[in-house]
This record gives C-alpha cells, structure tokens and sequence, in this order.
C-alpha cells in the first residue's frame, strides 16, 4: 500500500472528522437560533463602537460570557444571568473572550449605565479604581481650552488634567460608550418576537 | 564528518547516502537559510513586542498615548510574530531542509520554497501593521485581516507543492516518522487556517472555529512540526535509532485523531452545548495516549546516553524541548478537567500553560535545530560557544521564571475569582507580584534571544576560527 497516500488521507480524514463533530453539528444544532425580542440589533453608533472594542483589543482582556450558577462566582458578581447562544445571534465577531483580567461585560451596561462614568474611566482607569491595570484610552479624547456646542465633557477629578483644560469625549469615545451601554442582556434569551406572550 | 543513516529503514550504502545527502543539502540551503534568517528576526521582534506587553501592567500608562501602541494591540502583534514568524517559519525551514535528507531526494523547485518564505514575510509586515494599526478580523489566534490572509495562503501553497512533490520523487520505499508529522502537518495546517478564515461564521459557532482553529494551529501545526524535529535530531546526534517504530506509529495515529478535537476545551462553562464541550475534554485526555506513546520511545532512546547532553547543544535543548512536552501535554488534559478548569479558565494560568508550550516545547526543540542545521548550511561552527551555554541557561530559567510565577498567580487568581467575596480589586490586586516576576522571565527570554541572534550573525558571517570539530566538545576539551 502506498504509505504516502495513507498520510495523506488519513490526515485529511482526522482533521475532517474533527471539523465535522466540532463545528458542522453544532452549525446544524444551533441554526436558526431566534433572535429573542428583548435584544435589539446593534445601532450603527453601537456597531463602530463594536469595532473600535474589537481593533482595540477589550476582549484580551474582558470576557462577554457568564457562566452558570454551578460553575463560577459570575452571578453572585453581578455580572448576570448565564448566557445563552440566543444572546450572541447579532455578533460577528463573537468577542466571547478567554480571560477576566477585568470583569465580564456582557452585561456592563445594566451595572453601569453612567455615560460620564465610563468616559473617565476610559480616560484613567486609575482616576476611579486605583488599583487597575488597564490601559488608559486617552487618545480617544480630545483636551481642549474651552469646550464648544454638542461636545460631551467629562467630568475629571482635580489634578488629572492641567488647570483651564477640559476633557471633551471625541466620535470614537462616544461610539465605544455607546457600545458598552448596550451591553444588556438582562431579558429572557427563549422569548422570541412574535411568540407566546 | 561522519554519520550513520540510521534513520532509514532502507538504507543505502554509506558513500551513496553522503552523496544523497550532500545532494539534498545542496538543493535546500538557499531556502532555509532565508527561512531561517527571517525566523530569527521576527523572535528579536516578537519576543521585543511581548516584554513591551508584559511591562504595561506594571506601567499602564506607558505608551497609552497612541492606538498603535495599546496592550490589545501589542499583545496580539506579539503572539503574531511569534507563533507565524518564529516558530512557523523556522518550522518549515526545519522540515524543508529534513525532508530531502530523509527521502533521499533534492528539495523540488527550491525557487518555490524561496518565494514562499517571502511570501511568509510579506504576509506578516502587511498582517501585523495592520493589526497595529486597528484593522484585524477581531479573532485570537486569526487577527490577521482577510485579504492579508490571501498572502499566505499562496505561500503555503507554494511551499506544500515543493515539498509534497520532494516526497513524490522519494527514493525511499518507506517514510521515517518525521515524515509523517511533517507530511500531515503540511496538510492540515492549509485546510484548518483556510476553513477558520472564510467568512461565513459568526455568533457562538465562531467562537467554536476560533477556538478549533486555535488549538489546532497548536496541535496540528507547531507541536507536529516539532515533534517531526525531535523525532529527527534525537537518533541522529545520538547515534542509535528511535527505539519503538510501533510507538510512534501509535503516537502520530492517535495524535491526529485526538488533538483534532481538542479545541472546544477552551469554550468551558460557556454559552455552547454541553456534548460539545464534553467531546473535546474527553478528546484532551485521551491525549494521554499518543504523549505518552511519544515520551517514552524519546526518553527510552536517550536511556544511558544522558551523558551526551554535556557535548551536545542540539541534544541539550531539544531534550528539554521533549521533556517539556510530555509536562506541558499533561498539564494541558489535567487543564481541561471542569473541576480544574472552573479555576484556571479566564487566568493568567493559561497564559503560562501556552508559553510552556510554545516556547519551553517548541522554541526549544528549534533553538536545538539550528544549533545543529546551520553548521551543515553554512560550513562553518559556531565561533562562540559560551554563547550558547548563555542562551541555553537564559531560556530555561526565563521560562521557568514566566511559567511558575504565572501558574502560582493565575491559580491565586482562579480561586480567588471563584470566591464572590472577594471583591474584584482584590483579585487583581493579588495578581500584580506575579506579573512581575513574568516580565522579569520575559526579559530573559529577551536576553537568551539576543544572545542568540548576535551568535547567529556572526555565525552566517562566518566569523571566528576555522574549526575541526563542532564547537561545544572542544570548548569542554580546553576547561
Ligand atoms: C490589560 C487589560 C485590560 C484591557 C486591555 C481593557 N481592560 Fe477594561 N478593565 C480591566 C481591569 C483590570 C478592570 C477592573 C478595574 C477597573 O475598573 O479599571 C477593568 C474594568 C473595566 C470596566 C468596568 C467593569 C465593571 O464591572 O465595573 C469597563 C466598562 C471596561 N473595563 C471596559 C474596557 C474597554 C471598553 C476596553 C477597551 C477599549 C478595556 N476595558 C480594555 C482590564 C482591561
């Protein structure tokens, strides 16, 4: 028998075996998910927010996945129900995540639902949780002398920023914090639109 | 220099395999050595990059002025560098000089495999600016934009035409067993990375390919390429043959078999079907099998010969390399335990438990590889041998620094995470000692590597005397 033909094959053979129990049943188990009525799809402000999450890098660092009661301490944190696949129809990327260096943000907009706390916390992470080791997103706002119509200005403990300076938000913070407030997955993940009520 | 080809099961007689062999060197020196020169410059920049990471906990606001420079960007052009610079292409520049030697015939079309290693490069400038600059596909492990992707998918191409045509022209009845790693790997690895890149996933099925593709890209790609290595450079420096050709063939069978289905492992506790999540833990702990199959055939053939280690530089790392395997790949089933992995998942453990493997598994067994390959590509010894006694002595201790700080905090982590009373500042609190020590192992993992690369240089500059012998058993003559 023509060995190069048996490792040929055979790895095909593995590697196509492996895709098939791993992702095509799955695919098949899992399509036509419904969208549960609770969830909206993302707004386009949400969506380059979304972006700006993922070019980032959030997801290094937080997951956007709570496990259930039995299996870790997420609930009883607050970080909410157990997740479900009905929860994740609208995302592509997923950004489930692999680490909690922060805390989980699958629902950070019902824990957290203070524009200007998140602003400032993206500005300095250290200006309201001293220990943090995130990175500072200073770059996503604007320090200007006086702040002009429409401009959302963050509100900056004394001595963050130089005297006369104001903090603006910019587009991308905005977009970003958007983002982040829509992350509410606070409804029933198997009531879908249109079913029973 | 003479050596026995005891590698063969075919063997010819010995002037015809020196000729075959000079042959065969002669056809891949071009392409290895630009696989290799490249290798070691994407390490300088990966392992550069990855410091820089490292440091940011420490100080976060450093260089947080800029996008380009922000830890989620850093981080994934480190782990790009690294895993698709370093080890790929000094992986397949192994297996393009190894295959020929062990088929007996020269490299086909050496000019595809060059185009191919500039492909490679093209790829990683094009696919890691991009990332630094915010365009990325937004997936662990497949960050590197579509489009960009394109890139190598032809330079894989190119590569697998030369080196699955080489096997074609063998003039070998049978195949030694780094053939077979070497073989498959160059198959799966082109079917897994083009099947996770097309465009059609999305939601918690994503994150199932994500993590297929990602295990696999380890599994199926760098440990089969390393193991190829070891499976090669173990019998060769030691003058006896692999003990159990059964055993390998157990272990390349059930290898294939069971780390194709590992990946879902790091999806545990998540939002997907729980038979899913099952089929892949059972799948990691089978994987027992073929690494125990494994660890006993390498250590078994270097039964009564651990004396060579001292003479040896190839064996020195690459007997590490192995051993390290055999720990990293216990761990790893141990790892996707739920009892254990309710802990560990989501912690700086799994970071440690990566780098084990990536680097104290397989950027040991390369560093071996080179120190044995580019005396043959380059006609020349190493001019320094202290400096590989350094390189040797910084990588292991940097990463025994980087993984036992990381596996200690990233358990004080999990557990304390687990615990809703502790508050979540604690927790990361906690975590701070052990994230320096990682950036002190990381420096010396910098270190070893810059000791590496100014040896290197000089070493294809053909600096130093002209030796007879190689360079280490001299050196212990003369102390
Ligand atoms: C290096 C890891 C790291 C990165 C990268 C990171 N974070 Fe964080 N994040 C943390 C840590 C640690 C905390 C907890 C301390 C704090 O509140 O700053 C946190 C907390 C948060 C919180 C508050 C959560 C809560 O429950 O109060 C939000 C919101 C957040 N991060 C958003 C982001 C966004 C948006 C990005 C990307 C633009 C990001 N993080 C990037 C580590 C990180």
């Amino acid at each position: 028998m023509n060995r190069y033909l048996v490792i040929f094959l055979g790895a095909v053979a593995t590697v196509t075996f492996a895709f098939v129990v791993l992702i095509g049943l799955p695919e098949v188990q899992l399509a036509g998910v419904p969208a549960p009525a609770g969830l909206a799809p993302y707004t386009a402000s949400q969506a380059e927010g979304r972006a700006l999450y993922t070019s980032l890098g959030c997801y290094y660092c937080h997951s956007q996945q709570v496990r259930t009661p039995s299996f870790g301490s997420d609930s009883a944190r607050g970080w909410g129900r157990a997740s479900e696949p009905e929860d994740y129809v609208y995302d592509r990327p997923h950004l489930l995540g692999t680490m909690r260096t922060g805390p989980d943000l699958m629902n950070i907009g019902v824990r957290q639902p203070s524009r200007d706390w998140h602003y400032l916390h993206l500005y300095q992470p250290r200006a309201v949780a001293p220990f943090s080791v995130m990175p500072s997103f200073r770059f996503l706002f604007v320090l200007k002398d006086q702040a002009e119509m429409g401009d959302e200005i963050v509100t900056t403990p004394p001595g963050l920023v130089p005297a006369g300076k104001v903090v603006v938000a910019g587009p991308k913070a905005r977009a970003l914090v958007d983002y982040l407030l829509a992350l509410k997955r606070d409804y029933d993940p198997h009531a879908v639109a249109g079913g029973a009520p | 220099m003479t050596t026995v080809p005891l590698l063969y099961e075919d063997s010819p007689p010995p002037q015809v395999a020196a000729g075959e062999r000079i042959e065969a060197d002669r056809s891949t020196r071009r392409p290895v050595l630009l696989f290799f020169h490249s290798a070691v410059v994407w390490l300088l920049v990966g392992s550069a990059l990855g410091l820089v990471a490292s440091l940011k906990f420490q100080f976060p606001d450093w260089l947080a002025g800029q996008a380009l420079w922000t830890f989620g960007r850093v981080r994934t052009a480190h782990l790009n560098a690294v895993a698709y610079g370093w080890a790929s292409m000094a992986l397949v520049g192994v297996a393009v000089w190894m295959i020929p030697r062990l088929v007996r015939a020269p490299l086909h079309r050496p000019a595809a495999a060059m185009a191919a290693a500039v492909g490679w490069n093209l790829f990683l400038v094009l696919g890691i600016g991009a990332v630094l600059a915010g365009w990325t596909d937004g997936l662990e492990w497949l960050e590197i934009p579509f489009p960009i992707d394109a890139i190598v998918a032809v330079a894989g191409g190119l590569m697998a035409y030369s080196v699955l045509m080489t096997v074609a022209r063998r003039r070998t009845k049978h195949f030694y067993v780094s053939v077979w790693y070497a073989l498959a790997a160059m198959v799966w690895f082109p079917i897994i990375f083009v099947t996770a890149n097309l465009p059609v996933w999305g939601g918690v099925g994503q994150a199932a390919v994500n993590w297929w593709y990602g295990h696999n890209a380890l599994g199926l790609w760098i440990t089969a390429l390393s193991l190829a290595t070891a499976y090669y450079l173990i019998p060769k420096v030691l003058g006896r043959p692999i003990r159990s050709y059964w055993l390998s063939l157990v272990g390349f069978w059930a290898l294939a078999f069971f780390y194709s289905m590992n990946g879902i492992h790091h999806l545990i506790g998540g939002p997907v079907p729980t038979w899913l999540i099952t089929v892949s833990i059972t799948a990691s702990v089978m994987m027992v099998i073929p690494v125990a199959a494994t660890a006993v055939n390498f250590h078994t053939t270097m039964l009564g010969r651990f004396g060579t280690l001292r003479h040896s530089p190839t064996l020195a790392f690459v007997v590490a390399g192995a051993m390290i395997y055999t720990a990293v790949s216990l761990q790893g089933s141990a790892e996707a335990l739920r009892t254990v992995n309710r802990v560990t998942h989501f912690t700086h453990f799994t970071v440690g438990h990566a780098h084990l493997g990536v680097y104290g598994f397989a950027s040991m067994i390369l560093f071996g590889a080179f120190y044995f390959i580019v005396p043959r590509l380059v006609n020349w010894e190493w001019p320094k041998p202290a400096l590989i006694r350094w390189h040797f002595w910084l990588a292991l201790s940097g990463i025994a620094v980087y993984f036992v700080s990381l596996t200690l905090g990233g358990w004080l982590e999990g557990a304390r995470m687990l615990d809703a009373a502790v508050p979540f500042g604690d927790v990361v609190t906690a975590t701070k000692p052990y994230l320096v020590a990682r950036s002190v192992g990381g420096a010396l993992m910098l270190a070893a590597h810059l000791v590496f690369a100014y040896h290197y240089w000089l070493m294809v500059r053909r600096r130093g005397p002209e030796r007879a012998e190689p360079a280490w058993s001299e050196a212990r003559a003369a102390a």
